[in-house]
């Protein structure tokens, strides 16, 4: 027993030490916009869910389709009826069984904005959570881009901010340009409130990161719903094992 | 019910003689040595996760679409529209990750214990064939969801080839059947990854088990049972330290396969892209070949492979020497039985040396690993400031590479002129009564 508990110490340790180092690295390449702030979400909100779903049907859909997304699963994930998605979400005269579309029309959108806008499927897998929520606060007024806005998440976006009459106006106070170096956005300032106050508006932008970090993996409602249990029968399952082999190792010496 | 068993059992015997010899020869009387450890269990894992991948290969195949246009579509219906797809693609995503852990871990095993040495070279070869021929078909299986990162990394792989002096531009055409990746590549990608690659790898995993049985598996004592005294419970000519593989190893695989679903399972229901290290961020983006990702760069997997090929200059006018060291980082390892001289098999009885040689080893892979996957990119300028990260990385990077192959070296000198001091091999495995 003792020559098993020194080899643990000596190789096993060693070795989920460096997996553990691997894994923790993780964070490093996840990163990709550099110190984010927590965007907080959490799929299991239903509530939250149903306020980003609102959200997101309201100001977005106009433009960004959720291609891979149904209506009618949308109503029974957020626990709501046919007829509340289809009176109040569905803005489009898709039918139910239907995925989410934007009518927008390519070419126009390409027209407008230089790009038509993008599927929103699963932006939060490609982009992360944090990226997302932090974009949704970043907007500010830029007399110098064609729609006049930018952002300083994602600089010189296309995209002019839907949300503004909720967050309000926001402008950038810029660094002063040194020689060899452009200014930079200092800090981005509310010079004009919106409907909402400054901690409602970061719920709301909460609220739709939350939806649809939910449209880009539906699944993780059924993940976390089964996963404890799976996890719990595999542990009296090893439980058993382990007591079965003990039983048939007794007469191994 | 039990007649029923026996006669049906003494139908097929009737009918089919050979088969009892056969399953009496690889699981009841096949002793294998009682001291195996921890370490013993990678082996027959590294056999469930194949099955699982076959398994839920052959569902996803059912709703895979492999064609550029609706490859990346099929993967999203199947995570959201198919019944329970969302658990099979995730079961074969991690499987894939977690089938190279096992392997690798296996691998070390076989290092640590001296497996490899007389008489079981065939076993290590035929071990290595399955890791080569694991390694296209998990890189074949990358490509299939085509995202961004299936696409460049496919790219990115493909024209290494092109580095071949002559043939190398033609070579890397005939292999995408295209002059970039796109659906002649993705069509035969698919075929070989489902059809050709599992069945060779099937074969080639049966004969490993066969050449295994032949001579009888190795322990962390590195004695040979078959030499020790004779006699046991269940045969007067069979080795006293050996043990029936059944039930006693099967019985004992089974609680290493519960801890291993533990953590697969936990994998797969809260965390199935494991922070991008399993299913990259990069791989949720339909592939684009006008939008390149910021950092393009293999799975975990490949990671110590491919900076291998990064580290090496480009010179006389060809960046074909780090095609050459990549594939010679896996080459050597073919060779180890012949390398290491050592008499002795286990670590346990080998000289400092070897151990300490070990040791820098794993941490050159690992490290290799961090290098190929750009966490030292992130990590240098983080812990260091304003350096020159890319003169630091590759100096890092080139003096890992050196130890890696350094081993190698290392261990042939010190084996060849007989530098090892070695403590006395027991006569028997030391846990017996």
């Amino acid at each position: 027993m003792t020559k098993r508990q020194l080899l643990m110490k000596r190789y096993i340790f060693p070795v989920a030490l460096a997996f553990g180092l691997v894994v923790g690295g993780a964070p490093a390449q996840a990163a990709e916009g550099g110190g984010l702030p927590h965007a907080g979400t959490n799929v299991q909100d239903q509530a939250s869910l149903q306020r980003g779903a609102k959200l997101f049907f309201n100001y977005c859909v106009g433009c960004h389709s959720l291609k891979y997304m149904r209506y009618e699963r949308i109503a029974s994930d957020l626990g709501l009826t046919e007829q509340d998605v289809m009176q109040n979400l569905n803005f489009t005269g898709a039918k139910f069984g239907e995925t989410v579309v934007s009518h927008m029309p390519e070419a126009d959108a390409t027209k407008w904005f230089g790009k038509a806008p993008p599927d929103l499927s699963l932006e939060v897998r490609a982009k992360g959570a944090d990226w997302v929520y932090a974009y949704l606060n970043s907007f500010y007024l830029d007399p110098n881009r064609p729609v006049g806005w930018n952002n300083t998440v994602f600089p010189n976006a296309s995209m002019p901010f839907p949300l503004w009459e909720l967050q309000g106006l926001q402008t950038a106070v810029m660094t002063e340009a040194k020689p060899g170096e452009d200014a930079r956005v200092e800090k981005l300032v509310l010079s004009q409130p919106g409907k909402l106050t400054p901690a409602q508006f970061q719920q709301a932008s909460r609220d739709l990161t939350t939806f649809l970090e939910y449209a880009s993996e539906p699944a993780a409602l059924q993940r976390h719903h089964y996963g404890v249990w799976v996890l719990l029968f595999l542990a009296f399952l090893t439980f058993l094992l382990a007591m079965l082999k003990k039983e048939y190792w007794k007469d191994v010496h | 019910m039990a007649n029923v068993f026996t006669s049906i059992g003494d139908w097929v015997t009737e009918r089919a003689p050979g088969m009892m010899p056969m399953y009496r020869k690889h699981m009841t009387e096949y002793y294998a040595p009682k001291n195996f450890n921890l370490w013993y269990y990678f082996g027959s894992l590294a056999l469930l996760v194949l099955v699982n991948q076959i398994v839920t290969g052959i569902f996803l195949t059912m709703n895979y679409n492999p064609s550029a246009a609706g490859a990346f579509a099929s993967v999203e219906y199947i995570m959201r529209d198919v019944e329970w797809g969302w658990l099979i693609r995730y079961m074969h995503s991690t499987g894939a990750s977690l089938f190279f852990v096992v392997v690798f871990l296996h691998m070390f095993r076989g290092i640590m214990y001296g497996s490899y040495k007389k008489p079981r070279e065939l076993v290590w070869l035929l071990g290595m064939l399955i890791f080569l021929v694991l390694m296209a078909e998990a890189f074949m299986g990358y490509v299939l969801p085509w995202g961004n990162m299936s696409f460049w990394g496919a790219k990115v792989i493909i024209s290494l080839f092109g580095t071949i002096p002559y043939i190398g531009d033609a070579l890397v055409e005939w292999i995408m059947g295209d002059f970039l990746p796109a659906d002649a590549t993705l069509n035969r990608f698919f075929a070989l990854h489902v059809v050709a690659l599992p069945l060779v790898l099937l074969l080639l995993v049966v004969l490993h088990l066969a050449a295994l049985h032949e001579v009888g598996s190795n322990n962390p004592d590195g004695v040979e049972i078959k030499k020790g005294p004779k006699g046991n419970r269940w045969d007067a000519t069979k080795p006293t330290d050996g043990i029936p593989f059944h039930p006693y190893y099967t019985v004992k695989d089974l609680v290493g396969v519960g801890f291993f679903l533990l953590i697969a399972a936990f994998i797969i229901f809260f965390a199935p892209t494991l922070g991008g290290w399993f299913l990259e961020h990069d791989n949720f983006i339909p592939a684009n070949n006008l939008a390149t990702p910021l950092h393009i760069k293999p799975v975990w997997y490949f990671t110590p492979f491919y900076a291998i090929v990064r580290m090496i200059p480009s010179f006389l006018g060809s960046a074909v020497w780090g095609v050459i060291a990549m594939f010679g980082a896996i080459a050597v390892l073919f060779l180890l039985p012949w390398l290491d001289r050592g008499k002795v098999k286990s670590v346990r009885y080998r000289g400092t040396g070897f151990k300490v040689a070990l040791g820098l080893f794993v941490v050159s892979y690992i490290m290799l690993g961090a290098v190929g996957a750009g966490v030292t990119a992130e990590v240098i300028p983080a812990w260091f400031g304003d350096v020159d990260v890319t003169f630091w990385e590759n100096l890092f990077g080139r003096v890992m590479t050196l130890i890696y192959f350094g081993f190698f070296a290392f261990l042939w000198a010190y084996t060849y002129y007989g530098w090892e001091k070695t403590k006395p091999v027991p006569e028997r495995v030391t846990t017996h009564d």
